[in-house]
């Protein structure tokens, strides 16, 4: 266990380098860039993880007690994240491999710029509900967000999947209130794409103890980009 | 050197507030300790605190707070003040020598009262008479800065790390029911004490996170209004946009929440409520050039209250959180358990939507 308290990131990240394969914070407060770039540790976290928590991150596991902030996993490349709380704006920006789980509910722009090439495939699982631009300009990898406890609000606000030209978003809601743009199709999630994300809901529902007959009980809205309508003339007539 | 006003300066910023809603006092202590965590969001040119309810003592005399370049402007400034008010009290404003905060100007403050005899001839309210007499003394006035001007209310502003010019201010000995705080990211020029936030005109102050892009567009609507804008940073604009809408139009917070982060035409197309429809289309139809592009978030403080606000696309940062009764809101989390350890019921308020908090009848 270290204290990090009187630690600024730098001192925080050179003390987790020179630590063991397993190793836990206390008294984090607000430090950003959290184990930036590693791979080969578990990592847990207890207070509050400042911006950009495992950015680049390559193949660490990182475990969160609480909320945390904005940008996690920036640009990652493998590993795993966990957050028993909720999170901020921008989860998974340009994230091109590993997977993010959060408990509640992520800010805007979650999943903002994700990518996938031959074997990478980042998957970000969101339990709650999700703030406007969820999955913008969205170029691959897997979003999927359940909407548990989320009430009268709507499962994901104004303007989800604005540029969306690749990857998979699962919504578990009919989504009839919700407004997409004419460049995605979104249609109900048969048997077989369930069977595609079913992993990711196993594993959210062991993490959390979250009943997943309770979570599978419900329809699914799947959305992919429309490949009979490209984005086209959006900037320059060509 | 150039100062602001000659070169723009877009900013990355940090901001912290803090109220009671039962208008108990806290000290200034905290929410100085609230921007150490947020440290890395500014880089130490500017910091600023704004705190509501410190001068009980003088609750009916506008405190002018002052900088001023050399002795014989601030003895000039007196002369001028004299014309227009009666100065009940004139001094130094206590500070404390630190090795972190350097080159600062003369600082006095001033509790004054409008004389009623210029108030008749100029057939002006007292707020107006103030804030034009604070216009003047910025524009006209060479070397002297009115940097706070409300009741029973003070801005504490510097160069420097927001955590530094709190310990600078003494702001420990002060006792506010309402505090906000703001770290600053300059990244064009040296930064200058009067270009700190917050930004302040009678008891309305504003601390923002942000670079606004319709900032020309905003100012030539609102210079036709008497006021000026002559620091060329997009906070001063977004005071006096919401001194013009509240205080002059008579409009709610929530009201002009609505003119300056307007929701999109698609958005009010959907609603379903039609009322609220028919306002928003009333308020960006009647205020178009008020709207506010680019990313913010705002604490705009005023007697009795704050309100939070962040840019309609939300492209800064915003948490609010509660214990008891008080409520915290800062750029970051992590500023908020600072603050408060347990505070409860986290959340980030969506882009256009105003948080409004007031202090309870009677309790200010």
């Amino acid at each position: 266990m270290i204290d990090v308290t009187q630690l600024d990131y730098k001192a925080l990240n050179e003390a987790l380098r020179q630590s063991g394969a397993v190793e836990e914070l206390s008294g984090c407060c607000g430090q950003r860039f959290i184990a930036a770039g590693m791979s080969d540790k578990q990592i847990t976290v207890n207070g509050v993880p400042g911006n950009a928590l495992g950015a680049y991150l390559n193949g660490a596991e990182i475990t969160v007690h609480g909320n945390a902030q904005d940008a996690v996993g920036d640009t990652m490349n493998a590993g795993k994240i966990v957050v028993h709380g909720d999170i901020g704006d921008a989860v998974g920006y340009a994230m091109r491999g590993g997977t993010i789980y959060v408990k509640g509910n992520a800010g805007y722009r979650a999943g903002i710029h994700m990518k996938e090439y031959r074997e990478k495939c980042p998957a970000i699982i969101i339990g709650g509900k999700c703030g406007s631009f969820l999955g913008e300009y969205q170029a691959g990898g897997v979003i999927v967000v359940l909407g548990l406890g989320r009430g009268e609000d709507r499962i994901v606000s104004n303007f989800p999947c604005t540029g969306m030209h690749g990857g998979k978003m699962f919504l578990r809601a009919d989504c009839r209130d919700i407004v997409f743009p004419r460049n995605v199709k979104a249609s109900p999630a048969t048997e077989q794409d369930l069977a595609q994300i079913d992993a990711y809901i196993t594993e959210y529902c062991a993490l959390f103890g979250v009943d997943k007959n309770t979570v599978l009980d419900s329809p699914f809205t799947k959305i992919v980009p429309d490949s009979k309508n490209p984005y086209k003339q959006m900037y320059v007539a060509n | 050197m150039k100062l602001e006003g000659q070169v723009r300066i877009p900013s990355g910023c940090a901001i912290a507030a803090v109220i009671s809603r039962d208008g108990k006092k806290m000290s200034g202590e905290m929410i100085t300790n609230a921007m150490r965590p947020m440290h890395d969001r500014s880089n130490g040119l500017g910091g600023g605190f704004a705190a509501y309810g410190i001068y009980p003592e003088y609750k009916d005399l506008y405190a002018l707070h002052m900088f001023f370049d050399t002795r014989a402007t601030r003895k000039e400034c007196e002369v001028f003040l004299k014309e227009r008010f009666e100065v009940v009290k004139s001094e130094i404003l206590p500070t404390r020598k630190i090795p972190q905060i350097t080159d600062e100007p003369i600082i006095w403050r001033y509790f004054v009262s409008p004389l009623q005899s210029v108030l008749a001839s100029m057939q002006l309210d007292e707020k107006e008479f103030v804030a034009r007499t604070v216009m003047k003394i910025n524009t006209e006035m060479q070397g002297a800065y009115v940097f706070s001007s409300g009741k029973n209310m003070g801005t504490f502003k510097a160069v420097g790390f927001p955590e530094d010019v709190g310990v600078f201010y003494k702001l420990e000995e002060y006792e506010g029911y309402s505090w906000t705080a703001h770290g600053r990211y300059p990244t064009n020029t040296p930064g200058w004490w009067g270009g700190a936030h917050p930004f302040t005109l009678l008891d309305y102050s504003i601390v923002h996170n942000g670079e606004i892009s319709s900032y020309d567009a905003n100012r030539r609507f609102i210079e036709m209004f008497g006021y000026k804008c002559t620091l060329q940073t997009d906070t001063e604009v977004i005071t006096y946009i919401l001194d013009y809408l509240v205080r002059v139009q008579k409009l709610t917070l929530e009201e002009a929440a609505s003119v300056i982060a307007a929701p999109f035409w698609s958005t009010i197309e959907n609603k379903t409520d039609l009322e609220d429809k028919q306002k928003h289309i009333y308020l960006r139809s009647l205020f178009p050039s008020l709207l506010i592009t680019g990313p913010f978030s705002i604490v705009l403080g005023f007697e009795g209250g704050l309100m939070a606000l962040n840019d309609r696309l939300k492209l800064r940062s915003m948490v609010v959180g509660e214990k008891d009764d008080k409520v915290y809101i800062a750029s970051e989390e992590a500023a908020i358990r600072t603050m408060e350890p347990d505070a409860r019921n986290i959340w980030a308020p969506s882009g256009g939507e105003p948080v409004i908090i007031k202090v309870k009848e009677g309790a200010f």
